[in-house]
């Protein structure tokens, strides 16, 4: 289990993560959302010791987090917003370099390594420089490298940004294939629809402020099932109701384009902070 | 075995790039051997001896200077801003003083790559240079001390524009101004003394005196003071990085 207990991060006085609580269950696939400059990459690198925390403590089973704590990393599988990977090594080189990193006996390591090249389908290019990688693929490396040594829990900050439609569907087949077998999966991302696929719970960030908790479904049944949503002086507006009928009543008044479609969780995120994704 | 790990990635990348690394080796020493050897070499004198007995050390310690610092100072800088894989090391479970240790080690190897260069072409100009296992020692201490100052560099600097100054304003000139293509007593006393006590000047005149020198153990302790301190400072920086 993960905990945070009143976390707060401060860059020159300013406040990137602002007492933050929370905690993650064993086995929970839990999203961590907000724009960019919420917090999400703060938290995950307070997380991963990469940031020291300014007030405040995680602990991981009940342990306090420490950059020389060799015990609590080898429970993290950590796939960062960018590569981590030694471009001048190829993939099958890079995942052996992780696995000496994380002191796995050499037998173990081999068969590891053929594992996790099936997994990620980069067999093929097991050969070839990670720098030669597009990024698609550098992603399922990173993916496979961060499971090399059997962690429990996986930290995944915005691992699909950047990706085309095919490559992100992969990448989230790998995180429910995961997750399904046991690991406990912390991801962040900007991307709603993502997290409302995936996730069993799901958490949103504004201004380094955890401001909503929750399962995704029910998140969006509290904003209402419907959203009109028009462009309007200059403007794109919406509307939220329970039942559709409203909703058309509604856009029968208006003199502009219009949608009514179902909400969803970037809808809840505007109705709490008065914002959209990826400002 | 973490320690072995951080060697293995350094074999790896060498093996991959030794002829790239063993030319740009080679290039340097090679000019200022011809020019100095073969130039100035038969016609100056220093003291007793020929100029290309008395410059061959100084290349050789200015070489494995350059090469011990620049290698691990740009690789931990580009590693920590641009490539990012500075980060991976921190999050995995590497004790960083492990992973200082054997990233100094690996840049001190490098540096002992470039001399083992350096000599063997040396021995193309003069038949005539001692290599004991004083030399080594003095060798190996000195690119030690100048991988720990690089590693150092290269965490605490955070451009690589900023990077080219430090090799500017203290590399290149101790290149020229410990001993290595002149004799210190050419300076004013009060230079002279500051000079001294700079790492490469003590490893320039081990290099050239050899166990000959009445004082010999004393360079090679004054190098072992650097290291030391310089290995600590090192350790401290690694475990504070962000």
């Amino acid at each position: 289990m993960i905990s945070y207990r009143n976390v707060s991060k401060k860059y020159n006085g300013l406040e990137a993560v602002s007492d933050f609580s929370l905690e993650i269950e064993n086995g929970e696939f839990f999203g961590l959302l907000g724009p960019n400059g919420a917090g999400k990459t703060t938290l995950i690198r307070m997380t991963t010791t990469l940031t020291p925390i300014t007030q405040g403590e995680i602990y991981v089973d009940g342990e306090p987090i420490d950059r020389d704590l060799t015990a609590i990393k080898q429970k993290f599988g950590i796939v960062p917003q960018y590569s981590t990977l030694e471009n001048d090594l190829t993939a099958w080189e890079n995942l052996e370099l992780h696995g000496r990193f994380y002191g796995i006996a050499k037998n173990t390591r081999r068969e590891r390594i053929e594992e996790l090249l099936e997994f990620t389908e980069l067999t093929d290019r097991r050969n070839d420089t990670a720098g030669t990688f597009s990024g698609g693929m550098q992603r399922k490396l990173m993916i496979a490298k961060s499971l090399m040594h059997g962690p429990q829990i996986m930290l995944l900050d915005e691992p699909t940004v950047g990706l085309d439609a095919a490559s992100r569907r992969k990448i989230w087949d790998l995180m429910r294939r995961m997750n399904e077998d046991g690991l406990t999966i912390f991801l962040t991302t900007h991307y709603l629809d993502e997290a409302e696929a995936l996730c069993s719970r799901v958490g949103m960030i504004d201004l380094g402020k955890l401001v909503m908790l929750g399962n995704p479904s029910e998140i969006i049944s509290q904003t209402g099932k419907f959203a009109l949503e028009y462009f309007k002086e200059g403007t794109t507006h919406q509307e939220l109701f329970e039942e559709k009928e409203p909703a058309m009543e509604a856009a029968k008044l208006l003199q502009c384009d219009f949608k009514i479609r179902e909400t969803n969780l970037e809808d809840a995120f505007i109705l709490i902070t008065n914002k959209g994704f990826g400002a | 075995m973490r320690f072995n790990a951080v060697l293995w990635k350094e074999w790896i990348v060498f093996r991959r790039k030794w002829l790239s690394i063993t030319m740009s080796a080679v290039v340097g020493p090679l000019l200022y051997l011809i020019a100095f050897g073969w130039g100035l070499g038969n016609t100056v004198s220093v003291g007793e001896v020929s100029y290309t007995s008395f410059v061959i050390p100084g290349i050789i310690a200015m070489n494995s200077m350059s090469t011990s610092f620049g290698v691990i100072a740009n690789d931990i800088n580009i590693s920590r801003i641009y490539g990012k894989t500075f980060e991976a090391i921190m999050m995995s479970p590497i004790q960083m003083r492990t992973f200082t240790v054997a990233r100094v080690t690996g840049g001190a190897l490098r540096g002992l790559y470039t001399a083992t260069i350096i000599l063997l072409v040396s021995f193309l100009f003069h038949r005539d240079i001692t290599i004991d296992a004083y030399f080594v020692i003095v060798l190996v201490l000195n690119c030690f001390v100048f991988s720990a100052i690089g590693f150092i560099a290269g965490i605490l600097i955070n451009s690589h524009a900023d990077m080219a100054k430090v090799t500017s304003f203290v590399i290149t000139p101790m290149s020229f101004l410990c001993g290595t293509l002149f004799p210190l007593d050419r300076f004013p006393k009060v230079l002279a003394i500051a000079f001294e006590s700079l790492p490469l000047t003590q490893t320039v005149k081990a290099l050239r005196s050899g166990v000959s020198d009445p004082s010999y153990l004393m360079s090679p302790m004054i190098l072992a003071i650097y290291l030391i301190v310089f290995m600590l400072l090192a350790i401290r920086i690694c475990r504070r990085a962000e």
